[in-house]
């Protein structure tokens, strides 16, 4: 028959809506509205996992998301599968595939059970007592072992074919959890006309009310007071009411973020929709109201499959239309329980009821259970459970007045639920930095003062009765928006509450041999908690690490008070001085998609590109990534490889002339009457008598005296420069000169732009670069008497308005035109074509390196690291002696940047030109000098050079420029080669070049 | 996240910001005056307090104004903010008012 254990006529699922699933290969029916808890359970199936260390079989332990046992394999299809979902919040779709996990080769027969036989091995901290010896086997038995036996589920292995998306909001209260409690906040917070975002984990809002047939409230039932109040709150056009989403993390100044699971229930979701969306919300107020997680009750065997927690049991009854069993037993240390019994008396099943409490010190519930005809066994502790794979007995004792255990009876069953009280969800509340106090008389730890604009309200502030969350949910709700509190909505039929806290079941039996479960997902036993403290373990951190108990992925939810209280009870200290531990973010597991969004593939990192990308891409380009840009590294031709290529690149700007996107060069406007005195202060260059139309090469130092940044100033008017800086550093640039603008020298009449995008830059080097660029030039004249190395003119390129600098990084005669970033790619083209007949060719960023590194100018960042002074790499020229002050010059006097020992920039050429060094290579005198040997310096550029013919490179060696001649020692990949101290340029010394 | 209220654009995400170290530390007029001790407290010596201190801003991805906030490093709530060149605040004077 489908669905046995399924009742009609009951539950809140949609029976006009049947589906199908299949569950580890057996097909199987729900209908729209189960999880697939519920739909297991219709189906008769508890045990649908194997746990984590010894692979006991597990069933479905609770209904919420606080869920340790019953993790599935969920497959929707088209790769849409992952691992380790709680059963307990996986609404079931048509056609969906679950898949059980942790066992081999299947559920029902699983070899790594094997380890539940071989469990004194594994006892808290097995792993630092075993394996110890003999070492070798470590790397090669154990780890291999242990590694293949870790983790839970398989993870996916297709890409994600998901969409998820990120959210920004802002709302004046938000309220998290739309139990009675987050209802009756947000019903009067709503009234104010303030924003509000409420928010709930659950397919539905309505928390507990969902499956309280028993209570009313304002005189409805509390189903329809669920559905009043979301009626009235969804047409609220200031409210935003976000079902299925879970506020997983508290940060600072209110700063709360949500996961929203958008498609998951639907089994073909529309295509415009992402699957999950991550709000980031900004709060003016919170108000929390979580609620609370039913606790275990610790006895032998207590993690056997049909045995769950006696809340659990009455939602899947009255929310879901499901029994579990048929026989059930209620095993209990307090009230609330009993209503699970009388309902379950009430839908025709058979309960029975074992409390450990006496009867005199029970309430109203234990009256009701009887007026019920149900029988109750006060007094009576559990002291074990039998049936492997669904639990088929309970064994009861009776705890005689002297507080002995007598003999035990077999209570026959097919089904348990158990209840050793309730512990607040304070998880939040700890995540705003709150502290929590702990309350004796409920057995548990409660919000203490707020530190954010936050409010704890309902269970999860220990108000465990309907009436008392209704109350302080309306006034929580009202406080937060500033109003005086209306007449709370009213409950009638008092809630059972109150319970005995309890640790451990008593019972007669050996600890020792005792398998009574505290942590189900870690696998952690009430005596693996014993044997941590009995080894010293006192800290309750300590403890956890230890036995790793609440560290899996449930973090201790339905586990945290037991073991707590437990480490207390052994270390016969009171558990306030034991403490809690810290509560982690997330609340409940994160996809890695929500937390990526749409920052994958394409868009991980932003991509910039020059206004000429298409044409080099076109032309076969190969690119390196410069920050965010792709620049074209180099292009070659036929079957080039990369060396050929760079050679020739190299020969044809040396020899004719070659072409360069520089356009990725950051630039600054600086403009202003004291725009000139300005830059005076940042570079070390004197510039305050540069005339317009000139430009120099400036170096930026920061206040310690170390190279900063280097470009190319050009004085476009006297109020007027175009600055350039490197490509990785005009950010950086940027902030550090609107620092000292706006903090240091505000008397300063300056104004800063970055232009980087607004230019395309193209730079045409080598001794035939006037004859290329000179038809299309108007309005400047090119002759070198007019326009000498190092100069800017404003004219026309092409027709287009340009900026014409000239000035070289190769050492050749060269231009760099700008033109708007608009217009870079049809002037590109327009020079490109007449390039060709005076043999022109397109070069790379690797060219460009070769070229300059040929002429001994460093790139920034490359040849120097942050410890540079302008002295080391030789430009010390560049620092003006006549200034007063810039930045940076009173360091250059500083002790340490003076001393003899520093590393200077010097280059380098390997014996017989042999081979080329390897950048970041290391620089030694003595390779066989004892270790640690003494380092030199290191190798900072290396190329071969087409133009010479042989190999160079540049380095930085200790008192470098005093060792010319020298011969030093260079580590390679095999050992060390030798290298001979040179002076860092290659080609053109005196410079001529530039001026032909 | 902080939410830091830059005096120029109001309340924004501490993603649009960047942090420049400890505030009122002014540029010597002449560096050169100073001796090695002197500047080389002036470049690396900051107070490292716990409690409220007064720190540099950067609004980097907004108005690219600097300005300055009194934190409290212990629970990491920003007080107040307040442009760059104005005195430092006297919290407890203003509370008293």
């Amino acid at each position: 028959m489908s669905q046995p254990y399924r009742l009609a006529g009951r539950g809140r699922i949609d029976v006009s809506q049947p589906l199908t699933f299949s569950f580890n290969g057996r097909r199987l029916t729900a209908f729209k509205g189960d999880t697939a808890a519920s739909a297991l359970l219709a189906n008769g199936i508890h045990f649908c996992g194997r746990s984590f260390k010894y692979h006991r079989p597990r069933g479905i332990l609770t209904a919420g998301s606080e869920e340790p046992n019953a993790l599935l394999d969920v497959d929707r299809g088209n790769g849409r599968r992952d691992p380790n979902n709680r059963a307990t919040v996986v609404e079931v779709t048509d056609g969906m595939t679950l898949r059980s996990q942790n066992h081999y080769p299947s559920l029902e027969t699983d070899v790594g059970a094997l380890n539940d036989r071989l469990s004194p091995m594994f006892a808290a901290g097995f792993y630092y007592k075993t394996f110890m010896w003999p070492k070798a086997a470590w790397t090669r038995l154990y780890e291999p072992i242990i590694r293949r036996a870790a983790g839970l589920g398989s993870a996916p292995d297709r890409p994600d074919p998901d969409r998820y998306v990120h959210h920004n909001a802002t709302c004046d209260v938000l309220i998290v959890g739309l139990g009675p409690t987050g209802l009756a906040a947000a019903r009067a917070a709503a009234k104010s006309g303030k924003r509000v975002i409420a928010c709930d984990e659950q397919a539905e809002p309505g928390g507990a009310l969902l499956h309280d047939a028993t209570s009313t409230i304002d005189g409805l039932s509390a189903s329809q007071w669920v559905a009043e109040a979301i009626a009235e709150l969804d047409t609220n056009e200031n409210v935003i009411l976000l079902p299925r989403t879970t506020a997983f993390g508290y940060f600072n100044h209110n700063h709360i973020a949500l996961a929203e699971r958008v498609t998951d229930h639907l089994a073909n979701p529309p295509s415009g929709l992402p699957r999950e969306r991550l709000w980031q919300v900004r709060a003016g107020e919170v108000v929390i109201a979580a609620g609370s997680h039913e606790r275990p009750l610790v006895f032998a065997d207590n993690d056997r499959p049909g045995i769950l927690l006696a809340d659990a049991i009455r939602t899947y009854l009255n929310r879901y239309g499901v029994a579990p069993g048929d026989r059930t037993v209620i095993a209990t240390s307090g009230a609330s329980a009993y209503q699970t019994a009388l309902d379950l008396n009430a839908a025709g099943r058979e309960v029975r009821v074992v409390d450990l409490r006496l009867a005199e010190d029970c309430g109203a519930e234990l009256e009701a259970a009887k007026t019920a005809g149900i029988e109750v066994f006060n007094a009576h502790t559990v002291v074990g459970a039998s049936g492997k794979k669904r639990v088929d007995g309970l064994l009861a004792a009776p705890i005689k007045p002297d507080g002995s255990v007598g003999e035990p009876i077999t209570l026959s069953c097919d089904c348990v639920g158990m209840s050793g009280g309730w512990t607040p969800a304070v998880h939040l509340f700890s995540q705003s930095r709150g502290k929590l106090t702990y309350d004796t008389q409920r057995d548990a730890f409660l919000p203490g003062a707020s530190v954010q604009q936050e409010q704890s309200a309902g269970a999860c502030n220990g108000a465990f009765a309907l009436d008392a969350c209704l109350r302080e949910g309306a006034r929580a709700g009202a406080e937060a928006v500033g109003r005086a509190t209306d007449a709370p909505p009213l409950a009638t039929a008092p809630t059972f509450t109150g319970f005995q806290p309890v640790r451990v079941m008593p019972s007669s039996a050996d600890p020792a041999k005792t398998r009574a479960f505290i942590d189900f997902q870690n696998d952690v036993t009430a005596k693996d908690i014993k044997l941590a403290v009995r080894e010293g373990f006192e800290s309750i951190e300590h403890v956890k690490r230890y036995t790793t108990t609440g560290m899996a992925t449930d973090q201790g939810k339905t586990s945290n008070m037991n073991a707590l209280g437990l480490v207390a009870g052994t270390l016969s200290r009171e558990l306030p001085k034991v403490g809690t531990t810290t509560f982690r973010l997330p609340y409940t597991p994160v996809t890695f998609g929500a937390l990526a969004g749409q920052n994958r593939g394409d868009l991980f990192d932003p991509i910039r590109k020059t206004p000429v990308h298409a044409w080099a891409l076109q032309r076969g380009a190969k690119f390196e990534d410069v920050g965010n840009w792709k620049r074209a590294w180099f292009f070659p031709e036929g079957r080039e490889t990369m060396d050929e290529a760079v050679a020739r690149e190299c020969l044809a700007v040396r020899e004719r002339v070659g072409l360069f996107d520089a356009s990725t060069l950051g630039k600054i406007e600086v403009v202003g009457p004291d725009a000139a005195e300005f830059l005076n202060r940042v570079y070390t260059n004197g510039l305050k008598a540069m005339p317009v139309g000139r430009c120099r090469y400036g170096l930026m130092l920061g206040e310690d005296g170390y190279i900063m940044d280097d470009g190319v100033v050009a004085r476009l008017a006297d109020d007027r420069f175009h600055i350039t800086t490197t490509t990785g550093g005009a950010p950086r640039v940027l902030a550090h000169m609107e620092d000292y603008l706006q903090t240091e020298w505000s008397d300063l009449d300056v104004f800063l732009t970055s232009t980087t995008e607004q230019w395309a830059v193209i730079a045409v080097q080598g001794p035939r670069a006037r004859d290329v660029i000179a038809p299309f030039v108007t309005g400047a004249d090119l002759s070198n008497g007019a326009m000498p190395h190092m100069s800017v003119r404003t004219c026309d390129v092409c027709g287009v308005e340009a900026r014409l600098m000239r000035m070289s990084f190769t050492g050749e005669l060269g231009y760099e035109i700008n033109v708007p970033a608009s217009r870079g790619l049809e002037v590109w083209e327009m020079i490109w074509a007449a390039g060709e007949p005076h043999g022109m060719c397109v070069y790379g960023t690797e060219t460009m390196h070769v070229l300059r590194a040929e002429r001994g100018f460093i790139i920034v960042g490359q040849d120097t690291d942050g410890t540079m002074s302008p002295d080391d790499v030789g430009l010390d020229g560049l620092v003006s002696k006549k200034k007063a002050d810039f930045i940076g010059k009173r360091s250059l006097a500083r002790p340490d940047l003076v001393a003899d020992g520093r590393k200077q920039l010097v280059g380098l050429r390997t014996a017989g030109d042999a081979i080329r060094l390897d950048e970041g290579a290391q620089i030694v005198d003595e390779p066989d000098h004892p270790k640690p040997v003494p380092m030199l310096g290191h190798v900072t550029s290396s190329y071969q050079s087409a133009a010479l013919g042989h190999p160079i490179a540049l380095g930085v060696v200790k008192d470098g420029r005093a060792r010319l001649g020298d011969t030093v020692h260079v580590t390679t990949a095999e050992g060390f080669t030798t290298a001979e101290i040179v002076a860092p340029i290659f080609i053109d010394a005196e410079g001529v070049r530039v001026h032909g | 996240m902080l939410m830091i209220t830059c005096p120029y654009c109001g309340p924004r995400s501490e993603l649009e910001f960047h942090c420049g170290g400890e505030a009122h530390i002014a540029r010597p007029q002449d560096p050169s005056a100073l001796d090695h001790r002197a500047w080389a407290e002036h470049l690396f010596y900051r107070q490292n307090t716990r409690g409220v201190v007064a720190e540099r801003w950067h609004h980097r991805h907004g108005c690219q104004r600097w300005f300055n906030a009194l934190r409290d490093t212990a629970s990491d709530r920003i007080l107040e903010t307040y442009p760059a060149g104005e005195p430092r605040p006297d919290l407890a004077r203003e509370a008293k008012r």
